[in-house]
């Protein structure tokens, strides 16, 4: 344990190169650069609302806000797990001729997702003031799903950076996957209208959604939800973790 | 000097060569119920066990697909040995393939921060050494350009200065003391032996008898993934001579180097070497197992090792028809075949 503490020490400063170079790539060569972080969930927001703002009936001013909290968590977990998965691949060249500690090329994805997540939460923040969702104590709370969605993404992207190397099926598995997680995530409509209540919890995400959103709108966390998602947070961790450090010497073979 | 600084213990390594590459789930899944997951079982490394003192220059000696590489990439941590334990004390350079960690996206400046990170060197060291490191690299104003824009010896000069700023205590070199041309050649080289002179531990990799001669103080022989020889330089290098190149002597003997060269200008430029040099194990090692059981008669072997080569050069020719020219000059007159090699290492 001490000599990975002391390996990590060692190469913290190529985790920090490599989740910078994952960021500047990532805009490089647009011309309006970082700022796509925040036009990106500012305009799938505004299609989403006027898209499902018929199906909600009766008008509620702050459906914004109820679509942006759901978007924002889920679309950074579906970036990040991505990356992530690709990570090891992508990363063949160097993976094959230097030795890195393995786990630095999915947990750089994951960080510099989680970055640009941060970035983009600021469009939450001024959408919140435009609807008039005024933040309460409670949104000092928010850092617990923050957390946990952080914690959720790593451990699914080392289980899947893992299954990727052995088989690429899994790129193309996944992207369904997280379409179906997309739909049963109540991001774009009332969880309490839909009758097969079971569906929320087999999500992943649905429960740290849900808490996420009790502290924007300043109600108080929700223990159900809080312990779901905490278990499937550490699980997915601990799978992932055990699943890649057995896996990670044969990777190079399978690369 | 006495101090074992690398220690290789019983080390074996394994490769499954799958008969046919599975890497998707649909496949997998159809040959496992097929019960057709077969693998053929290959043995790089047969319980090599060696230790090399600070101070000391081990050579290491074989043929093509002997296991060299891979023992060093398992020194180096690349790999993990199926057997045994390796252990190293103090700070390796790996100089295995130059420029391997760069980001072609990436301008030469931001790499340097990258491979440097990489390579395990911490960030204020490297903000020191900048200037050093491009200064060295004779890069220019092209320093701010990205990687991918770069010619292959640029990508190798940058790779070079980045890797051999540190002061190793244990430098590995797999054939790389033939980087760009002939200037920066020497002064590469010229910084290499200041490296030896310090008293670095270093591991060589080469087939030039002379080479290791000149460098190495200790020498091992690999053969077919068998340490056969280790001991004092003159000695394994004269039984190296004696076993190894004579059984390759015939048609062979003036072609392999400039075989060599070729491969290695593929090396850098295509990416299909990666490929090549996994099925190039299996013809070698046909091969040596031929040589074994009939190693007096060297030129049906010559013959037959010229066979394989050129089939498996044709295999792997992204333009085959160039490579195909290349089969049939083994039996060329050199000045021919020279003219040929030239030609490919053009178009590539």
């Amino acid at each position: 344990m001490s000599s990975a503490i002391k390996n990590f020490n060692k190469y913290k400063y190529l985790l920090m190169e490599l989740t910078k170079k994952n960021i500047k790539l990532k805009y490089r060569r647009s011309y309006l650069g970082i700022l796509w972080t925040l036009l990106e969930p500012i305009l799938t927001t505004i299609v989403l609302t006027i898209v499902f703002i018929n199906f909600r009936g009766k008008s509620d001013h702050t459906f914004p806000i109820y679509i942006l909290t759901g978007r924002l968590l889920y679309s950074f977990f579906s970036h990040a797990t991505k990356q992530a998965m690709k990570s090891i691949r992508s990363n063949s060249g160097m993976i094959k001729k230097v030795y890195v500690p393995k786990y630095i090329y999915p947990l750089s994805n994951i960080l510099s997702s989680y970055v640009i997540f941060a970035i983009s939460l600021l469009v939450l923040l001024g959408a919140m003031f435009i609807f008039k969702v005024y933040p309460t104590k409670y949104i000092l709370y928010s850092f617990i799903p923050l957390t946990l969605i952080f914690i959720l993404s790593l451990g699914f992207g080392m289980i899947l950076a893992t299954l990727a190397v052995f088989f690429r099926d899994m790129e193309y598995l996944w992207d369904v996957t997280l379409m179906l997680i997309m739909y049963t995530a109540a991001i774009f409509y009332d969880a309490a209208k839909i009758k097969d209540q079971w569906v929320f919890y087999c999500n992943p995400i649905y429960h740290i959604i849900v808490n996420f959103r009790n502290c924007i709108y300043g109600h108080p966390i929700d223990m159900l939800a809080l312990k779901i998602s905490m278990a499937y947070s550490f699980a997915a961790l601990i799978i992932g973790i055990i699943l890649f450090y057995r896996k990670q010497d044969k990777f190079i073979l399978y690369i | 000097m006495g101090k074992e600084v690398v220690k290789v213990e019983n080390v074996s390594m394994k490769f499954n060569l799958m008969e046919n590459k599975v890497d998707n789930l649909k496949e997998y899944v159809i040959k496992l119920i097929k019960n057709e997951l077969r693998y053929q079982e290959f043995w790089a490394l047969k319980d090599i066990s060696f230790t090399v003192n600070k101070g000391d220059r081990l050579g290491i000696l074989g043929l093509n697909g002997a296991g060299k590489s891979t023992l060093l990439k398992i020194i180096a941590g690349v790999l993990k040995a199926t057997e045994g334990k390796v252990t190293v004390k103090g700070k390796i350079a790996p100089l295995l393939e130059l420029g391997a960690g760069f980001d072609p996206q990436y301008t030469g400046a931001e790499n340097i921060y990258l491979y440097g990170a990489v390579l395990g060197y911490p960030k204020d060291f490297i903000r020191e050494k900048y200037d050093e490191i491009v200064e060295f690299s004779e890069l220019g104003e092209f320093i701010h350009v990205p990687v991918k824009n770069y010619s292959s010896g640029m990508k190798a000069r940058l790779g070079f200065a980045i890797a051999t700023i540190v002061e190793p205590d244990i430098l590995i070199l797999d054939e790389v003391l033939s980087v760009g041309d002939a200037k920066f050649r020497k002064k590469s080289e010229k910084r290499i032996m200041d490296m030896f002179d310090k008293g670095a531990t270093v591991l060589f990799v080469s087939h030039t008898i002379e080479q290791v001669m000149a460098i190495c103080n200790r020498a091992i022989i690999l053969d077919n993934g068998s340490l056969v020889a280790c001991g004092p330089a003159e000695e394994v290098c004269k039984i190296y001579e004696e076993k190894f190149i004579e059984r390759e002597s015939g048609v062979m003997k003036p072609r392999k180097e400039k075989d060599g060269k070729a491969k290695k200008k593929k090396k850098k430029k295509t990416v299909n070497v990666e490929i090549s040099d996994e099925i190039g194990i299996d013809p070698e090692k046909k091969i040596s197992k031929d040589n074994d059981k009939k190693s007096d008669e060297v030129y049906i072997i010559a013959e037959n090792k010229s066979d394989v080569l050129s089939e498996f050069m044709t295999e792997n020719a992204s333009e085959n028809t160039e490579n195909k020219s290349e089969g049939i000059a083994e039996t060329v007159p050199n000045s021919i075949s020279d003219n040929i090699t030239n030609n490919i290492s053009d178009n590539n």
